[in-house]
């Protein structure tokens, strides 16, 4: 807009150097277009093009394995989905899965972020590492580790359990504590949500918490008051980016029950279903308009979300 | 008076819950290094001192025919292709939007911005027929070539440093005749290197950890990267009873992350304190 404005005055003045300033322009647009190619052409080629395909596949019974006899099947493979009982199982335990990691992680992660953050702790870095380090690892060695540590015979956490006389439960064959387990494993990986929050924290101006001081508010106050809601677009953005993740679920549920969804179902997240329908049963129309109500269901929650945040989040300089 | 000692009382309580909390954090870690330098025998014994250690579950890794070498040569090249791409695509798309300005740039910014929130299940299965159209499947070539075309994650990160570099630089070396290229290559990446170490860690550790993709592109074992092939050795090694083996296998999968972290923990944390998000 300013270089509009610019450009303009500047046409007045003389007819030459309009020409200079937009001379100038095309040689930006040329360069511009130069240093952003690579991305246009991965952004149509393996993007835009590809949501558009999903959204015609699943109106197809493609499959890679017999690709000569591809039909328009219309929606049927929608109302297939609505029909699967496996796919309202899927989202069922996608969204218990979410009810009860979501608050949990929220909480811990703020606590945590709190403490090391504060200026008073000693050690700060080392906890801060120590912290950090399960979330830095693939989430395979996680599963295969915590696999071992909660096993119901010879697992670390039913030893301490049944030292302490509690018999120790069926952590990963059983419907109800898979979930429990799930979360916990999630909590050990706590390390990202803090370190996010942690730099939304030191993104906070030390001049408030001075001035704070000086009318007289305690540390509790200043955390009410100043730090909790500066850092709101931070948890803001967490909070979304782990709904959306629920609907993601994969790697976790893969690897602890080896893809198959157990114990009767209690991990077939939506999209360890998805996958599996895609790539294991070559049922791609299906597994298409899973991914297409996939997409719509993250691009709702999105839209939901980010329209709602200005009643709650705070963003200084007004609103955005 | 009473007021300090609550204090100190409250200081004590937050300091035992961190310390056994960071004992929760580091004891499966400690679990998995005395695991994997235990004999076969003593899998499940609860001592964290392996009585007698021996290097036996390593050497196994290499004799096995789950190929461990292969599998972490996969995963090396993979990744580090993968951090060579998005490096240079990123840090060119980020120049643009930081330095180039021309109409336009502000809505193909808000498209960028917009595929952050696109789920990758919405475009893996055309992608899956492309490679599969291309004879590309069952190679490593679907997991690193799409790091070449940039990435929003990677772009914004670039972006939000890049504009915290003077505008008189670019200014003063256009008057001295440079070339934006020029600008670029000789100005932009080399003052850009904290972020970029920091875009180079996030991305190793991404393809690293990946594990939906090379399940889709490379699904055969032994052809495999480390994450595919240790999620299918899980089943044969706890079946067949060598829990000590899957165990090494997991610490040496760990191992390139912790030194990576260790020591670029700096730009890390600045990385993310840079963009404020983490992928």
């Amino acid at each position: 807009m300013k270089a509009d404005v610019q450009a303009i005055g500047s046409a007045q003045k003389t007819t030459k150097k309009r020409q200079g300033h937009s001379a100038q322009n095309r040689f930006n647009t040329k360069w511009g277009l130069i240093f952003l190619s690579p991305w246009i052409f991965g952004f149509f080629v393996f993007t835009l093009i590809p949501i558009i395909a999903t959204l015609v596949f699943s109106f197809t019974n493609y499959s890679p394995v017999t690709p000569e006899s591809t039909v328009f099947v219309g929606l049927k493979n929608y109302s297939d989905m609505i029909a699967d009982k496996n796919v309202a199982n899927s989202f069922m335990v996608t969204i218990k899965y979410a009810i009860l990691a979501l608050p949990l992680s929220l909480v811990f992660g703020l606590l945590l972020a709190t403490i090391v953050n504060s200026k008073y702790l000693m050690g700060k870095n080392f906890f801060r590492t120590i912290y950090y380090m399960p979330a830095m690892i693939p989430v395979i060695a996680a599963g295969i580790i915590m696999a071992g540590i909660m096993n119901t015979n010879t697992g670390f956490i039913n030893m301490g359990l049944e030292s302490v006389g509690i018999p120790g439960p069926d952590w990963l064959n059983s419907t109800f504590w898979i979930y429990p387990a799930l979360v916990l494993i999630g909590l050990w990986g706590l390390g990202n949500l803090m370190v996010t929050l942690l730099a939304g924290m030191q993104g906070v101006a030390k001049e408030l918490y001075e001035s704070a001081e000086i009318d007289g508010a305690n540390g509790y106050q200043q955390y009410l008051y100043i730090t909790l809601p500066l850092i709101s677009p931070v948890i803001f953005y967490n909070l979304t980016m782990m709904i959306i993740g629920a609907f993601k679920y994969f790697d976790l549920a893969y690897v602890l029950k080896n893809g198959t969804g157990g114990p009767a179902g209690a991990t077939n997240f939506y999209n360890l279903y998805l996958y599996k329908n895609a790539f294991q049963y070559n049922l791609m129309g299906f597994g298409s308009a899973m991914a297409w109500v996939l997409f719509i269901i993250v691009l709702a929650l999105t839209i939901i979300l980010f329209t709602t945040s200005g009643r709650w989040v705070f963003y200084s300089g007004g609103k955005q | 008076m009473n007021r300090t000692k609550q204090k100190n009382l409250l200081d004590l309580v937050t300091y035992l819950l961190l310390i056994a909390g960071g004992v929760l954090m580091l004891g499966p870690f400690l679990w998995m290094v005395a695991t994997s330098f235990k004999l076969p025998a003593d899998q499940f014994t609860h001592t964290l001192i392996p009585n007698p250690a021996t290097l036996e579950n390593f050497r196994n890794l290499f004799s096995f025919d789950l190929n461990f070498p292969k599998l972490f040569l996969n995963s090396t090249i993979i990744s580090l292709l993968t951090v060579i791409g998005q490096m240079l695509t990123c840090a060119m798309a980020a120049f643009c939007f930081a330095v180039v300005k021309f109409r336009g740039r502000g809505l193909l910014f808000t498209l960028l911005l917009v595929t952050l929130m696109i789920p990758e299940q919405v475009t893996l299965i055309p992608n899956f027929i492309i490679f599969k159209w291309l004879h590309l499947v069952g190679t490593s070539v679907p997991l690193w070539l799409p790091a070449f075309w940039g990435g929003a994650f990677g772009t914004f990160l670039l972006r939000q440093y890049f504009l915290t570099i003077p505008r008189e630089l670019v200014d003063a070396a256009r008057v001295d005749g440079a070339s934006l290229w020029q600008i670029f290559w000789r100005i932009y990446l080399p003052l850009g290197k904290p972020a970029l170490a920091a875009l180079a860690i996030f991305t190793f550790q991404g393809a690293w950890n990946d594990l939906l993709h090379p399940l889709v592109y490379m699904p055969t074992v032994p052809n495999t990267t480390l994450t595919v092939g240790l999620a299918f050795f899980q089943t044969q090694l706890t079946l067949g009873g060598r829990f000590t083996v899957l165990m090494a296998g997991a610490l040496l999968s760990i191992l390139p992350l912790v030194v990576v972290f260790f020591f670029a923990q700096k730009q890390f944390i600045e990385g993310i304190a840079l963009s404020g998000l983490k992928r």
